[in-house]
């Protein structure tokens, strides 16, 4: 006997097989469809507004970023939507729209070679508060079948990878806020160990009344009742964030293959990426930034790129003073004086847990196609320390090389730092 | 290539809630299933489960930590707080920012989700629920990065901090993640593997309708049956290990006790049913033989395979058939076990308390058995050591693991080439 071969390939990593993005998805708050998300991010277009969802009067928190209009029948079958949360509709949504972006048609593709690896922070919650609603109010024998496929976080991951036919390795990674950068740099992990084509980035749907019930309890919630005044990040009247849900799916390939096949774009390479915990405290925000300096540093060390090189930095902008302040800190501290731009379109969205790092990715990459760095609205006077070159109106640009921010709640911070192909 | 040793295991399962007490229980072939006495079960479907005697204060957690943290986060912590001691390693001294945590949980803080929810709605009355009732740790449960951060947070480490959730595989899918941290020079130190605590009325009552569950719940003892003949679905359990991950030369240099390393680690998807598995194991077969590959194992090197052996009809029909067409004739010849036969299926846990089995029968010369097997199958025709712990030199395990969604994983466990004695 000999050492066996498996028929697709030995996962061992190899520095050669380089990460690009081909293809993108959105369904946002200011705009479902990429192109229409990027027209109204660009324009300075808000999604963020009164919860519509369930009548949230009696919530302190009333604003969250809703996707409107969004119709899960426009794309899956009646069959899989009852089968699964919001959360996967739109992801499923999100996922078609970037195959048909990067003219990517997996059917008859090696199954092997195609991986589906994404993030979730929030599952199927409203799912999941449906079937505890039966259990508790009816009894056991209420608790419907699909509960146990659509409520847990690898539901999008499973059910995408079933709907094309993707058998590579597949992953569902959770670092709360931080997590949609986290799978994108683990799409690089395994395209570097042989996977082709990975479908991966993040959405979340956290509106229904439990979902936002458990986030209030971080007291980092925006309780204003004015979209303009509720998710202010940096500025001196910061007063917590506004939740939001949506985000996007985003093709990573194989540098080669997507030459290869003659993919219609390449948006970017994964070029760095710098993960780093604060291990600070169960609850209280970090005042310190310190180890998100530190993760900016090792994404930039990675992809072998100077702090001077980069040409935007898209902010975590948590919306919460101290951990503004340490954001702030932490960009001066890696950027320097040289007063790199820096710019949240999230504020127009509101947080949207994994979906961000995602979605910041998306707007990063089209800032790169485009020239054009988008704003951060609601900014007008930055809070003491928070002293930045803050992009507050959609500005023309040269942008080569961005670094993107994500943190979590419970100490997370992520960076990663894309490059526009030459 | 960058390898990465286990150095330190620790383990919170039923039966015995520290390392020393589980290894006894699944060597001793007792089963700790029991009808449920967390909740009443009245009404169920199935009504049995493994449940563990747990002390959090016992295990070393203090009373802030026992107060805030879901009972996966406390069994995590208490098996990290093991784990880390039988590894000698002393947080204080090492590079934490090169120190990093990947764990798996599927199903996360259900049990506080759960608990709360009753109160917030008033016993399922209200859907606008009442905000003002719910504990201040609550978004902690609903987002299972929670399980990642604390564990940080209990040993200071400031390197990458990941949960996967990939359903019943995140056990397994937690160590590979740490290994593949070390292989690509991410970090030094891994503080890898999952907690699953599941055994509340909504993780029960959602196996009921799809039957995945045993309904045998007047003989709670015999319920698990993995591989034999009269098997009728898994019986829920709970569970959480670590396994300290230290990249190989620099564990030697400190002088660490390694139980072996991590050989291979590959998964699949099978792209077919989120709870359906085809009969013929192509996925799993593909997630072993890569691991095999990468670790250049032959069929003859592997000395046992810890199976996923949930005990349901179509899994272990179809884990048979992938260890046969990735093994050939060997596969008649390797014993295999199911330790959920003793200690059930605690879901994204399970494949991290497996691991930790794996490195104890290298270390200590031990296969398990599956309990409860008593009448063959004739689709599961291999050897399941039935019964009773067998004495063997174990240089190379196999550990294999399937869940909802298709996820397929299987991870090879070794004592490290330089350390087999050759010949045997």
């Amino acid at each position: 006997m000999s050492v066996p071969t498996p028929e697709s390939f030995t996962s061992l990593p190899n520095d050669d097989r380089r990460a690009v993005i081909t293809g993108l998805g959105v369904v946002a708050p200011n705009g479902t469809g990429t192109e229409a998300w990027w027209e109204a991010t660009r324009a300075g277009k808000s999604g963020i507004g009164r919860i519509t969802h369930f009548d949230a009067s009696q919530y302190p928190t009333q604003l969250a970023g809703e996707v409107d209009g969004f119709e899960a029948t426009d794309y899956i079958e009646q069959r899989l939507i009852v089968q699964t949360d919001r959360w996967t509709h739109m992801a499923l949504a999100a996922t078609q729209m970037a195959l048909e972006d990067a003219k990517y048609d997996p059917e008859g593709k090696d199954p092997y070679r195609m991986s589906v690896i994404t993030a979730s922070a929030s599952g199927g919650n409203e799912f999941g508060q449906k079937e505890i609603q039966n259990l508790w109010g009816k009894g056991p024998i209420f608790v419907g079948a699909y509960q146990s496929i659509a409520w847990f976080y690898a539901a999008t991951t499973g059910q995408i990878s079933i709907r094309y036919g993707m058998k590579g390795p597949c992953g569902v990674v959770v670092q709360e806020g931080a997590g949609g950068l986290e799978a994108l740099w683990h799409s690089r992990r395994n395209i570097r160990r042989g996977v082709d084509f990975v479908v991966s980035g993040a959405t979340e749907a956290p509106i229904g009344p439990y979902a936002l019930t458990c986030q209030m309890t971080t007291d980092r919630l925006s309780t204003a009742r004015e979209a303009k005044s509720a998710y202010r990040p940096f500025d001196a009247a910061a007063n917590g964030y506004v939740p939001g849900e949506g985000g996007a799916i985003i093709i990573v390939e194989e540098a080669g293959h997507a030459s290869g096949r003659g993919a219609p774009q390449v948006y970017g390479e994964i070029l760095g990426y710098g993960t780093t915990s604060d291990a600070y405290h169960a609850k209280k925000p970090t005042p310190n930034g310190g180890q998100l300096a530190r993760a900016m540093r090792l994404a930039l060390d990675r992809a072998d790129v100077s702090a001077d090189e980069v040409d935007a930095v898209f902010a975590d902008a948590a919306g919460v003073p101290d951990l503004d302040r340490a954001e702030a800190e932490a960009i001066r501290d890696v950027f320097g004086g040289r007063g790199v731009p820096v710019t949240a379109p999230k504020t127009m969205t509101g947080r949207l847990y994994a979906g961000s790092g995602a979605l910041d990715t998306a707007a990063a990459l089209l800032a790169m196609r485009d020239g054009v760095l988008p704003p951060t609205v609601n900014l007008s006077r930055p809070a003491k320390g928070c002293n930045l070159n803050f992009v507050t109106e959609a500005q023309d640009a040269s942008v080569n090389t961005v670094l993107v921010n994500a943190r979590g709640f419970g100490g997370f911070n992520s960076a990663i730092v894309l490059r526009r192909p030459a | 290539m960058r390898r990465s040793a286990v150095t330190g295991v620790g383990v919170v399962a039923p039966g015995g809630v520290n390392r020393e007490q589980f290894w006894e229980t699944i060597t001793s072939g007792r089963t700790a299933t029991r009808k449920i006495t967390f909740f009443d079960p009245e009404g169920f479907r199935s009504q049995i489960a493994a449940e563990a005697d747990f002390d959090p204060k016992a295990a070393g957690l203090d009373d802030q930590e026992v107060n805030r943290m879901d009972r996966y986060v406390q069994f995590a912590v208490a098996a990290g707080i093991e784990a880390v001691k039988d590894a000698g390693l002393d947080v204080e001294s090492v590079d934490r920012e090169r120190m990093a945590v990947t764990l798996g949980s599927a199903v996360g803080g259900t049990m506080v989700l759960e608990r709360d929810y009753v109160v917030v709605s008033n016993h399922g009355e209200k859907w606008l629920v009442d905000h003002e009732y719910a504990s201040p740790f609550l978004f902690h449960a609903l987002v299972p990065s929670t399980l990642a951060a604390e564990v940080a947070l209990r040993f200071g480490a400031q390197g990458p901090s990941v949960v996967v959730s990939t359903g019943c595989t995140s056990g397994i899918d937690g160590i590979g993640y740490g290994h593949q941290l070390i292989q690509d020079g991410e970090a030094d130190i891994v503080i890898s593997g999952a907690s699953e605590t599941g055994i509340s009325p909504i993780s029960m009552a959602c196996f009921d309708p799809i039957k995945a569950t045993s309904r045998r719940n007047d003989d709670a003892a015999h319920a698990s049956r993995p591989f034999d003949r009269d098997r009728d679905g898994f019986v829920m359990g709970e569970g959480a290990a670590i396994l300290v991950l230290e990249e190989l030369e620099s564990a030697r240099e400190r002088g660490a006790h390694i139980y072996c390393e991590v050989a291979g680690y590959a998964n699949r998807g099978n792209a077919y049913h989120m709870t359906g598995l085809r009969p013929d194991g192509a996925e799993m077969g593909e997630a072993i033989l890569d691991a095999m590959s990468q670790g250049g194992i032959e069929p003859e090197d592997i000395d046992y395979i810890n199976a996923h052996g949930s005990g349901t009809k179509q899994n272990d029909r179809h884990e048979t058939a992938a260890y046969k067409r990735t093994l050939g004739d060997q596969a008649y010849k390797i014993p295999i076990s199911s330790i959920k036969s003793m200690i059930g299926h605690s879901l994204g846990g399970i494949g991290a308390v497996e691991m930790a089995a794996c490195a104890l029968a290298i270390d200590r010369g031990v296969v398990p058995p599956t309990a409860n097997w008593e009448n063959p199958d004739p689709e599961c025709d291999l050897d399941y050591t039935p019964n009773e712990a067998r004495r063997r030199q174990v240089d190379v395990a196999l550990s294999t693991g399937s869940g909802f969604g298709g996820f397929q994983s299987a991870m090879i466990l070794a004592r490290p080439a330089e350390l087999q004695e050759m010949g045997t």
